[in-house]
């Protein structure tokens, strides 16, 4: 085993050095501090397995109870991905900066140019980042507002629910104090086909016809 | 031993997960005992070098290090133009099959078949073994070898690949990468609809046809005539996938090759008795190392995180397509061309025993005079041709190309090198008086071409990029890539000022420029160094950076693209269109 370790550690076992070792045995308490606390954290964050074996399906999504705007109890996995083509979105109710302004009119005009693909072959997801905040109410509204047609459905739920979705989906900042800030997440638009493993990041702010091609570049659609 | 060491990873991945998840401030760190307050603890054993992705990337099974002889990719054959099948035909033919390119062949007129070399590259299912201990792996690679082969091309001679994609379809293919792929020759002085556009991609059973003139920059400027500037030389290049939203994918699935540049200096024989020749060291002594870090997942097979949208870090280093192989060598001088295939990872190479390097290159461009240094720095998509000799070595001596830069995730390389001892080791030599040669023949010369002239009466105008990050989005000039806006029109003849401005006070990385290579007149206001002085088709970026440069628009026009090499940031929209105007 530490012949083969060579291969990946930063410092073999012959170059350990009495520094090193010290510093090593000055991390003992703290892995044996932190494992507990993460082990908590990582059962109440994390549920179903870490990384796909199989691939990107069930097992790797995990299959968390959330809220439509219509109030409706879906689940992440069953319900919303497995065997679709999907546009997944982050956002909350209460932005109102240029970005999510931009963002919301590019997917109601994508939704538009869809037409009635959307909801057939194509499902949109917006997330909220502020799940304490938007209720199903608040997100019927929003999406009134918005004049926004069947096959595009906004999401709540607890907040560790919401978060596990983001960090799933890879919508994450690695700098976690600005990690924390629903601000950051807001630019980002997965597009995925569920069967085929075929995921492809965005910005949100491009225009709804070149999101339209990459839709239908992810989906298998010859462009 | 290994299992403390297994179990504190787990423990330094694991927080790095929980950083991110968790939503923990940096006070509920300190308290909880897993930051100090100088930074964070749990990163200073390199531990993190695991934790690629946000949910925390698989650790790759371990293989045995050394066992594994370094591969080296074939030289393509050149074909006949009628094994092509069709002959290549400047109009788009569309009902050969043909796709990938709206616009004819320009120059066609200076293509003459009997004077040309042809390749036919088929981009095809392969099983790559990348080391023994491991499954094979199904990967796309260019004629079935990881790399692909080596395209031995000479400046004044064309070469026509026709690139063929036997990849499955759409509707077939399940998993990571797309089988649409539209190639670049990458640090080439070629047309727009050869240059591998990311929306030139052509569908499984198409084929495409890349006119590669290989007349050097400058071929079209009566001062020099049709062989172009001899500063514009150009060496070390490589082919890759650049399909849209997907090239970090479909390279890492395999899909890249290498393409040598020789001429009538770098003539590629050692023993070449013309009296232009270098005599660099060639054959089996000019030696492509192609660095590319991977993970595997617990079966083995190569995992590409589809969902870690910062950069893939892989815990896993092969070089030429081999996990930590070994190469026996000869006691004398070699000539190492090194690239960096990413997709995320910067390297800093240095020989585990201190010696020194001589280096050639600079992004596949030749510097105007050999520099001896102690390490070589490689972005995302460089190359860099060194000499090493091995003549002083004692036979049975064994030593380590190692990669010293410290880098905990894609926003790009954490402060100072590490030291050689504390680097990751990539590859191993082992010197072989076995294969001693009858002397050495090889040569360095004392210089090569001085850098073309730099000339502010030739300026049209100036123009400044600005690439950022907006909550999460990348964008240039504020704008995420849209294939509909073209952010910049140079006319061709005319040379510009192109600034290049890094926003971000935390991610770093390479911006790609095609068409040909600029010089560099200022980093952050301050003039390059008479040593640092080379021709580059890359601006290195730092946080805050800003870098100023001058480069032509000569021989060809049209669309090209200008992108971060940080092939996950390019596909996600870190990228801007220009296009020369005739």
């Amino acid at each position: 085993m530490s012949g083969a370790s060579p291969a990946r550690d930063a410092a073999p076992a012959s170059a350990m050095t009495r520094r090193r070792w010290l510093a090593l045995l000055g991390l003992l308490p703290l892995a044996a501090a932190a494992i507990p606390v993460l082990e908590f954290l990582d059962r109440r964050r994390r549920p179903g397995s870490q990384r796909p074996v199989g691939g990107f399906h069930r097992g790797y999504f995990p299959n968390p109870l959330l809220r439509t705007h219509d109030d409706e109890r879906v689940r992440l996995y069953d319900d919303l991905l497995r065997g679709k083509t999907v546009l997944i979105h982050f956002f909350h109710v209460d932005c109102r900066d240029a970005l999510c302004t931009v963002a919301t009119e590019n997917l109601v005009q994508l939704q538009r140019l869809l037409g009635e693909r959307c909801g057939r072959d194509v499902f949109m997801y917006s997330f909220t980042l502020a799940p304490d905040r938007d209720t199903p109410a608040r997100l019927r509204r929003h999406r009134e507002t918005h004049k926004v047609g069947p096959g595009w459905t906004f999401l709540t739920g607890t907040a560790s629910d919401l978060e596990l979705c983001r960090v799933r989906f890879g919508i994450t900042d690695p700098d976690p104090v600005l990690d924390r800030e629903p601000t950051q997440h807001t630019n980002v638009l997965l597009l995925g086909n569920e069967p085929h493993e075929r995921w492809l990041a965005s910005p949100a702010v491009v225009g709804a016809r070149f999101l339209l091609s990459q839709l239908d570049r992810v989906a298998g659609v010859k462009v | 031993m290994a299992g403390w060491r297994q179990r504190l990873a787990e423990t330094a991945r694991r927080n790095r997960v929980e950083l991110v998840n968790s939503g923990l401030t940096r006070r509920d760190l300190l308290q909880l005992g897993l930051l100090t307050s100088t930074g964070y603890l749990v990163t200073k054993l390199g531990l993190s070098t695991r934790a690629a992705g946000a949910g925390g990337a698989p650790k790759s099974p371990a293989t045995t290090p050394w066992v594994e002889e370094l591969p080296v990719p074939p030289i393509a054959s050149a074909v006949d133009v009628a094994s092509l099948g069709t002959t290549p035909r400047q109009e788009l033919d569309l009902a050969s099959g043909e796709r990938g390119r709206s616009t004819p062949h320009q120059h066609w007129g200076l293509y003459d078949p009997a004077a040309a070399d042809h390749y036919l590259i088929e981009n095809r299912v392969t099983l790559t073994s990348w080391h023994r201990e491991l499954p094979l792996d199904p990967c796309w690679c260019f004629n079935g070898t990881f790399p692909g082969p080596r395209i031995h091309a000479r400046h004044g001679r064309p070469v026509l690949v026709r690139f063929r994609n036997q990849l499955p379809g759409l509707d077939q293919h399940v998993g990571y990468g797309r089988p649409t792929p539209s190639t670049h020759v990458h640090g080439g002085h070629n047309a727009s609809e050869s240059d591998g556009h990311p929306l030139d991609t052509i569908e499984p059973g198409t084929f495409k046809d890349h006119l590669l003139l290989n007349r050097r920059a400058g071929f079209t400027d009566p001062a020099y005539g049709l062989g172009g500037d001899p500063r514009e030389t150009l060496t070390t290049l490589w082919y890759h996938d650049h399909c849209l939203g997907f090239s970090a994918q479909n390279v890492y699935r395999g899909n890249l090759g290498l393409y040598h540049l020789f001429n009538e200096f770098d003539t590629g024989d050692e023993n070449d008795p013309s009296p232009t020749a270098w005599r660099l060291p060639s054959g089996d002594f000019d030696v492509p190392l192609v660095l590319h870090d991977r993970v595997f997942d617990p079966d083995g097979k190569g995992f590409f995180d589809l969902f870690d949208l910062d950069g893939i870090l892989g815990d896993t280093f092969t070089v030429n397509g081999k996990i930590q192989p070994f190469l026996r060598v000869a006691r004398r001088k070699y000539r190492f061309r090194m690239l960096n295939a990413g997709p995320s990872r910067c390297y800093d190479c240095s020989l585990s025993n201190q010696q020194s390097l001589v280096q050639l290159t600079r992004d596949g461009n030749l510097l105007p005079l050999p520099l001896t240094v102690d390490h070589v720095r490689l972005a995302v998509g460089d190359r860099v041709d060194v000499i090493v000799d091995f003549s002083r070595l004692p036979s049975g001596t064994r030593l380590y190309l190692v990669n010293c830069c410290a880098q905990a995730d894609g926003r790009g390389p954490t402060g100072r090198p590490r030291p050689p001892a504390l680097g990751q080791k990539l590859l191993q030599f082992v010197v072989d008086g076995s294969l001693d040669t009858k002397g050495d023949p090889s040569r360095v010369p004392d210089r090569f071409f001085d850098l073309p002239p730099v000339d502010p009466g030739d300026v049209a105008t100036e123009r400044t990029f600005v690439f950022d990050r907006t909550s999460g989005g990348w964008g240039v000039n504020g704008k995420p890539f849209d294939p509909d806006l073209i952010m910049a029109r140079p006319r061709s003849g005319t040379a510009e000022i192109w600034n290049f401005v890094n926003n971000s006070s935390r991610w770093a990385y390479a911006v790609h420029v095609p068409l040909e290579a600029h010089q560099v007149l200022a980093w952050n206001g301050q003039a390059p160094a008479a040593d640092d002085a080379a021709r580059e088709d890359a601006v290195w970026l730092g946080p805050g950076d800003s870098v100023k440069t001058f480069r032509r628009f000569r021989d060809f026009v049209g669309r090209y693209v200008t992108h971060g090499r940080d092939l996950v940031h390019s596909d996600h929209a870190l990228m801007f269109q220009w296009k020369v105007e005739p």
